[in-house]
């Protein structure tokens, strides 16, 4: 086995290592720590897919913005002080058999299905990403950039309103 | 292994399980969002796959991982700030304590 292999290997049991952690374990800010876990594989896992752009992204966005605001939300809203609630260890239980039939379904899926010959070359670079972005995908990219916005100014509104007078 | 679409898919459709479990399984919202960037991030790693091993054009799916990251960003900040006014009004951030939507 190779060296890639090898390190393939380890990038994807970091991965779902860092995804189990972050649905099972109780402290809230520990799952979001293994969050951060997860979206570090997943950014490795890009780099293996050929995608630097988007490894480079995942880091700065998910890891930079969105699970430091999660973090911050955390510790704003304290959720790791107040007591566990026990939970019903049957709904526990209802949940793994859904997902874990769903894994089974997915897996199975994908073992039957006939995937065609790999096509692995082409141009993965940030030019022609950038060029696709303002030319096919204008509207689209227009239209995030609107809802990004609006998500702004909706979380100021929101956070303004229950702030105590 | 590190070159056939399959194990990208396994480890993809994993990611969505446990994103899966979070949702069912866990009664803290910050938990829930956390559950959700998962299921995002496997759809996002299906994408890259899929554009790495069967699509010609090799830009098609990168753009599209770009729109989930942005969507995703968006999403987080409005959940995030829900999250701390439920707190505000509630003092907990159980999902059971938000039961009524009144104003």
């Amino acid at each position: 086995m190779s060296l890639q292999e090898l390190v393939f290997l380890g990038v994807a049991g970091i991965t779902l290592a860092g995804a189990c952690l972050a649905v099972t374990l109780k402290n809230v800010f520990y799952n979001a720590l293994s969050l951060i876990l997860c979206l570090f594989g997943v950014a490795c896992l890009f780099i293996f897919l050929g995608s630097e752009f988007l490894a480079v992204i995942e880091v700065i966005l998910y890891i930079g913005a969105i699970a430091v605001a999660i973090l911050f939300a955390i510790m704003l809203s304290r959720p790791m002080f107040q007591k566990n609630v026990k939970r019903n260890p049957a709904k526990i239980l209802q949940a793994f058999a859904v997902s874990a039939a769903l894994f089974v379904g997915l897996a199975r899926v994908i073992r039957s299905t006939p995937w065609p010959a790999a096509e692995t070359d082409g141009d993965y670079g940030l030019a022609a990403i950038g060029k696709n972005l303002l030319t096919v995908s204008l509207v689209p990219f227009e239209a995030v950039s609107l809802v990004l916005l609006v998500a702004i100014i909706g979380a100021l509104v929101l956070s303004a309103k229950g702030e105590p007078r | 292994m590190s070159q056939s679409l399959e194990s990208y898919l396994f480890i993809s459709s994993a990611l969505f399980a446990a994103g899966v479990y979070g949702m069912l399984a866990r009664r803290n919202l910050v938990a829930l969002l956390i559950s959700l960037e998962l299921i995002l991030n496997s759809a996002s790693l299906n994408f890259v796959a899929f554009n790495r091993f069967l699509l010609a054009d090799k830009t098609a799916g990168q753009v599209f991982v770009v729109f989930i990251i942005a969507l995703a960003a968006a999403e987080a900040t409005i959940g995030l700030s829900l999250i701390l006014l439920l707190y505000r009004k509630k003092h907990s951030i159980n999902i059971e304590e938000a039961k009524e939507l009144r104003g």
